[in-house]
């Protein structure tokens, strides 16, 4: 099929098929092993997420916002990215975290505010590293979403090759950030990617409730660029789709949004319990679209894996989550006065002066 | 008839007795209606008054807050929801700039009689954009009415005032309390005035002003300085505009001794305009300097265990409470 530029949608773009099955023509060039790297990438984001599931029911992780079947969007989206690409993230996106390269460990450790914790114990964010060039993902919905055109207008006046990818929720369009920023792009013809993974609730708000048009993705007609709509839930129509956006955007020919439709599996966060506002056949309706299995049986019809490849894949996978885990735990808490740390670049005076009242009580 | 009420369920009560009264209350707000609210206030009320007034709306708190002050011109009576405090920023225009002002502007002709409810969620771990308080930037702004409820009893008096109130509230609840204890709610009608506040505790030896979260923090300190014979006055805030001083300098003129407690952080919070309106109303009668505890100057930390030693506690007020005592 036809990647459907709004404003002639036929249907969401695809490659792969329900059953594993390819659209030849439109396969992107991929090589064997980078595919199997973005399937491995899905794989042990799932089983994170799922980890992280647990360790919040069991009091040993304080939250977590889970990514089940959301993984192609985030993985076939992040694949493309260079090195001296940015990603402004929302709160849902370790598998692009995965994507990108950052260590579980890192992940573990921010989840634990252990010693270790590269975000000094200061915020709720999933995550964020300068050294991945990923920037901590803000609670209020969209507030990346104008930020990461801004530091795409500045690469553009700097005369650099980066690109910026935006991730965001169905629910974060309904903002005057959204608007705003993708205006502001349109007009500055900047080089960003608007990601939007539309999972089609937001908390309990179903994706009806949010917008009167059919799809995101139309709503870039608006704003004088592109919109994209694809199958959110095929790890290769997400990747070739964001390769052209980003290869466009770093071309100087300006922004593009994507909508990749998907489906969130799981609650919105641990705090959250989804029997309040949706029925449990449509989740199931949804698991037999599940991404992973899709490109699995995509990958083995091809020849490239197996079912003993698999086992043997989520054996280690699971091995390895649970040594680092371990080894995350045991690490020693933050201490106390990072409480003062990282607010200025230089301490001011009243904050010494709070520091060292506060000290009596630790 | 008294029963014990949470917090949730006295805001729930009375949001339900001001939509049985008066058609012209809705609700509207993310995740309100058909999931009752992320912290069920809004529980049931779907139900029984249906989706034309109890409304679930888009992520889009500037026109959550501006369709209330239309809906107010309009003269139904609107309660809006912003999820956390956090949020308010982004609708803050719509609060500050216009619904505080169209009865300015109008020359009298206009009101907005509108409540935003929201809460604060400090102290359960929701990180440094989950967890700010910052009622006192609404200080700034004429026209607007600031609630800080600490008890599920005046919550319910509190919420329904505000609703019939001819002017826009900001009414804001402490998150951390929705579901914590219950307590004694009368089940007959009662109101609780805006614009007053109360001494939930008599004293004489200092007198404690404390707001929201931290009132229960200070009775429980006055309660351990008792047992060691000092005595203590506990003033909750409750309205933080139009603010009480009279019922604060009344008490500072009889105990000579005050300590301000409360989740701002210190700089510009709640506690620096009381200290200032006691420092210029009732300086002579001081026997020692005012003592603030806010929350240090800096954003709430994510870590579960720094979050607890961040917050203001009844440590902390045995503590400061006994070295002006000395
Ligand atoms: C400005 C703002 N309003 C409300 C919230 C509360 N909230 C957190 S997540 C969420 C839903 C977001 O939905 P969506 O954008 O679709 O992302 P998803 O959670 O589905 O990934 C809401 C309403 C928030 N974080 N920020
Ligand atoms: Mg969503």
């Amino acid at each position: 099929m036809q990647m459907s530029i709004v404003g002639c949608v036929m249907g969401a773009f695809q490659i792969i098929s329900l059953d594993g099955s390819a659209d030849e023509e439109h396969l992107p060039e991929l090589s064997t092993s980078q595919m199997l790297k973005m399937y491995r990438d899905m794989v042990l984001a799932r089983r994170l997420d799922s980890w992280l599931m647990r360790l919040q029911r069991m009091g040993r992780v304080a939250i977590h916002a889970p990514s089940e079947g959301q993984e192609a969007a985030m993985v076939g989206s992040a694949h493309t990215l260079e090195s001296e690409d940015w990603v402004f993230p929302s709160y849902r996106e370790i598998p692009v975290y995965i994507a990108r390269g950052v260590p579980i460990s890192e992940i573990l450790n921010r989840q634990f505010c252990n010693e270790e914790d590269p975000l000094h114990g200061h915020d709720m964010a999933v995550y964020g590293s300068r050294r991945h060039k990923i920037v901590p993902a803000p609670v209020p919905v969209g507030m990346q979403i104008p930020t990461a055109v801004g530091f795409a207008m500045a690469a553009k006046y700097r005369g650099e090759k980066a690109v910026a990818i935006t991730y965001f929720g169905d629910g974060a369009t309904s903002k005057g950030d959204f608007h705003e920023a993708l205006n502001f792009a349109g007009v500055f013809k900047a080089p960003v990617v608007f990601f939007c993974q539309n999972n089609q609730y937001a908390i309990s708000c179903p994706f009806s409730r949010q917008t009167a048009t059919k799809t995101i993705a139309e709503k870039a007609v608006a704003y004088g660029f592109e919109g994209v709509w694809v199958d959110g839930n095929d790890v290769l129509a997400c990747y070739s789709a964001t390769k052209r956006a980003i290869e466009k955007a770093r071309r100087g020919e300006g922004p593009t949004l994507i909508e990749a439709f998907t489906y969130r599996l799981g609650p919105h966060t641990t705090a959250d319990d989804p029997s309040r506002y949706r029925e449990h056949a449509e989740v199931e309706k949804w698991r037999e679209r599940d991404p992973i299995a899709r490109f699995k049986r995509f990958l083995i019809r091809r020849g490239l894996w197996s079912e003993e490849d698999d086992a043997k894949l989520h054996e280690e996978i699971e091995e390895d989550i649970k040594l680092e885990i371990e080894k995350a735990e045991r690490k020693r808490p933050l201490k106390p006065d990072v409480i003062f740390a990282d607010v200025y670049e230089s301490e001011p005076w009243h904050l010494a002066e709070e520091r060292d009242e506060f000290s009596r009580f630790i | 008839m008294e029963r014990e009420l949470s917090f949730a369920e006295a805001l729930n009560e009375a949001l339900r007795e001001e939509m049985r009264r008066d058609e012209r209350v809705i609700i509207f707000g993310e995740d309100v209606a058909v999931a009752g609210g992320v912290y069920k206030v809004t529980k049931g009320l779907l139900e029984e008054f249906g989706p034309n007034r109890v409304i679930d709306t888009p992520i889009s708190e500037a026109a959550i807050v501006g369709a209330a002050v239309g809906a107010a011109l309009m003269g139904l009576r609107p309660v809006a929801e912003i999820m956390y405090m956090d949020f308010l920023t982004i609708a803050t225009d719509q609060l500050v700039t216009h619904a505080a002002k169209l009865r300015f502007m109008s020359g009298g002709q206009l009101k907005v009689p509108l409540v935003v409810r929201t809460q604060y969620s400090l102290g359960r771990v929701h990180g440094s954009q989950h967890s700010q308080f910052y009622p006192a930037w609404f200080l700034q702004s004429p026209g607007l009415k600031v609630v800080l409820p600490a008890t599920p009893r005046d919550a319910k008096g509190l919420l329904k005032s505000a609703i019939r109130d001819d002017d826009p509230v900001l009414f804001v609840e402490c998150g951390l309390l929705y579901h914590r204890y219950k307590e004694n709610v009368p089940e007959e009608e009662y109101l609780i005035p805006l614009g007053k506040a109360d001494v939930k505790r008599r004293g004489n030896d200092v007198t404690v002003v404390a707001v929201s979260r931290v009132v229960r923090e200070a009775l429980e300190a006055a309660q351990r300085l008792d047992e060691r014979g000092i005595s203590v006055e506990v003033i909750d805030l409750m309205t933080a505009q139009p603010m009480d001083s009279e019922t604060i300098i009344n008490s500072v003129k009889k105990t000579n001794r005050l300590v301000i407690a409360e989740d701002s952080v210190k700089t510009g919070g709640l506690s620096a305009e009381i200290a200032a309106r006691v420092a210029e109303e009732a300086l002579e009668y001081l026997d020692s300097p005012i003592v603030r505890l806010n929350s240090p100057d800096m954003p709430v930390p994510f870590s579960a265990k720094l979050e607890q030693e961040y917050m203001v506690n009844a440590d902390k007020i045995v503590d400061a409470v006994s070295k002006l005592v000395g």
